[in-house]
């Protein structure tokens, strides 16, 4: 099986919000002290890559990117992994530079990706993680699957070969569900506790240099430049102001703690005070005088008396 | 659109009493489960019969599969994970987060159909009452549209208690619970309190919490009354699926710690000597 493992270099997500700042345009994250790395999900679609690759016995999986230079460090990181091979699209003249987020649209990314996948020659399944990391956005997996006119599968935790198909894992509400996908296919990759990215062994790191990284531009793509303009621009990035007085309850013991904390949550008046001795299956919650509460299994959402909208 | 069994009719008749200006009713065997090449043809179709020029999914699984396709269907332009949607001159502009929610970014489409995804329990529900609108049957032939992809085995487990999205109590844990020991004494209070059990992603990729409980901006987001974060640090991503909680209650050793910005009760100390003497407490207090 050829995988394409399709992964965007980041700055570190897991840089906290105290040390998150834009850089002076107001464009995009600056990047402070914040390493650059594999987008969180593209770095669990590797590793899904990896571990399908071994249970098939054998195959490619390859590491596409698109960015500029730095990128090539997480090839090189993919390549630890003992991805086979990587390539980098160089973005050069792509989108709209200067507009940071908003420079390059998903569109954009997955009609370059595309064109590089069909120059390798194509894939059998090609792994994106669900989002990336910086946009959030979840859009260039599917949209690549339409460029390729492949079928799709959402949210993967891991993968089975299966002859022409392939079989892929999702979780669902409360469940999983396995579903075959026709090859050639595009799954997109969630986290799990069966997919957490291997860490490189050093001889891998080693072996990694003496790999193939390919660098193609878009002109050697065919690609139009003029055609990489994003849909939709970027007209603000702002950091939300939130904050909430936090109460620390006190207590010279973990008994005397608990026992002001229970009274604190108690005053809140949100606790249903008789409903659960009704017990076993019918350990059931019931709203502290909240108006008409639908509790059907409908997926209509209850109103909201009060609510504010977008908070 | 769904399959013949009705309850498409019926949420296209709820649809029709919420203000709609007009629904389209797509109803085929070929629709009884969700298939995403076939449901793509079928809303691809009324899409271009009714020519919208704003077309709007839920942020859930179905949505986010669905509109990126289609948006490149239809050639238009596309916006992911909507908290916000304002007309701001002759420009629609969408709010939505970015940097796992430590940003927000204001984006403005510039070429239509506008396709958008918009995050759940952000937006009230539209009132019903009023005017129903005319409810428009479509056929759409979906013999000839090829399904991909297929659900071979489905497991869904019986979990007992609300789900996470419904409850209006969560009891949440993340990677200072420790392991999966640590999430029975969580469970206790849980039931006790006929609460959900959720997680943080750390305590799903750890393995002690399946990925179904996962809260946050990658998993579920929810918007109880009460949130109980146990061990849960507070990462940006995990707050962005508790926006809409009502109260959130912290127990975190380190009273540094991000999710004191967030809570408005919290308690610096080893949850493992509270929260069975909360439960304790709750429980005497509760019987009473
Ligand atoms: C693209 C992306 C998407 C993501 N999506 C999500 C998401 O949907 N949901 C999500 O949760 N995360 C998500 N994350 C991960 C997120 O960034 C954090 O890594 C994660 O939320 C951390 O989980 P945690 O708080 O359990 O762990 P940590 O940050 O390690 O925090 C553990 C906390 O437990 C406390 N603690 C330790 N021992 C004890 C004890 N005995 N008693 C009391 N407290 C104790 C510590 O003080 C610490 O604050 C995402 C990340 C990325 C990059």
């Amino acid at each position: 099986m050829r995988i394409v493992v399709c992964v965007k270099q980041v700055l570190d997500p897991e840089l906290p919000q105290r040390d998150f700042r834009l850089d002076p345009d107001g464009k995009e994250a600056a990047p402070g002290r914040a390493s650059r790395v594999i987008s969180t999900f593209d770095e669990i679609a590797l590793e899904v890559a990896l571990q399908l690759r071994e249970k098939a016995g054998g195959g490619q999986v390859t590491a596409l990117t698109l960015g500029g230079k730095p990128a090539e460090e997480a090839l090189r990181k993919a390549l630890a992994m003992t991805a086979d091979a990587a390539v980098r699209v160089d973005d050069d003249g792509l989108g709209a530079p200067g507009e940071g987020l908003g420079r390059l649209d998903g569109f954009a990314v997955a009609a370059v990706l595309a064109a590089a996948i069909r120059r390798l020659g194509g894939a059998d399944l090609v792994l994106c993680g669900r989002q990336a990391a910086d946009t959030d956005a979840g859009q260039v997996g599917l949209l690549l699957a339409e460029e390729l006119g492949v079928p799709t599968v959402a949210s993967a935790v891991s993968g089975e070969p299966a002859g022409e198909a392939v079989r892929l894992k999702r979780e669902t509400p409360g469940g999983y569900e396995v579903v075959e996908a026709r090859l050639p296919a595009l799954a997109t990759v969630t986290n799990a506790d069966v997919n957490v990215p291997r860490i490189p062994k050093v001889k891998d790191v080693m072996a990694s240099f003496k790999k193939p990284l390919t660098v193609w531009t878009a002109a050697d793509l065919g690609v139009d430049p003029a055609a990489t303009a994003p849909r939709v621009a970027l007209r603000r990035l702002f950091i939300p102001e939130r904050e909430t007085a936090c109460e620390m309850v006190g207590g010279d013991s973990p008994e005397a703690q608990a026992e002001a904390l229970a009274e604190r949550i108690l005053a809140l008046k949100v606790l249903e005070t008789r409903g659960w001795r009704h017990a076993g299956a019918g350990l059931r919650f019931r709203p502290g005088g909240g108006a008409g509460q639908a509790a059907s299994g409908t997926d209509r959402r209850r109103p909201r008396p009060g609510g504010v909208p977008g908070r | 659109m769904g399959g013949a069994g009705g309850a498409a009719a019926e949420a296209a008749r709820d649809a029709a009493d919420r203000g709609s200006g007009a629904v389209y009713l797509v109803e085929s065997p070929a629709l009884d489960e969700y298939q995403a090449d076939r449901y793509l043809a079928a809303v691809e179709v009324v899409c271009r019969r009714a020519g919208p020029d704003v077309i709007l999914f839920g942020a859930g699984d179905v949505g986010r599969e669905l509109a990126p396709r289609l948006a490149h269907r239809l050639g238009g332009a596309l916006v992911t994970d909507c908290v916000g949607i304002r007309a701001d001159g002759g420009e629609i502009v969408f709010t939505r987060p970015v940097y796992g929610g430590k940003a927000m970014a204001e984006v403005a489409a510039g070429r239509g159909p506008f396709v958008a995804t918009v995050r759940p329990r952000v937006f009230d529900p539209a009132p019903s009452g009023g005017a129903a609108a005319e409810v428009v049957p479509v056929e759409v032939a979906l013999d000839g549209v090829a399904a991909r992809t297929r659900v071979v085995e489905r497991q869904a487990e019986d979990k007992a208690g609300p789900s996470l999205e419904e409850a209006r109590v969560i009891v949440s844990g993340g990677r200072g619970v420790g392991g999966p020991e640590g999430f029975g004494m969580l469970e206790e209070l849980a039931g006790l309190l006929g609460a959900a059990l959720g997680a943080s992603r750390a305590a799903v990729d750890a393995g002690w919490a399946p990925a179904a409980w996962q809260v946050g901006q990658t998993g579920k987001i929810v918007a109880p009354d009460l949130y109980i974060a146990i061990g849960i640090s507070g990462a940006s991503q995990h707050l962005a699926g508790i926006s809409a909680a009502k109260h959130v209650v912290a127990v975190n050793k380190d009273p540094e710690a991000p999710i004191y910005k967030r809570a408005e009760l919290g308690v610096a100390a080893d949850y493992r000597q509270v929260v069975p003497a909360l439960t304790r407490k709750l429980r005497e207090r509760l019987a009473r």
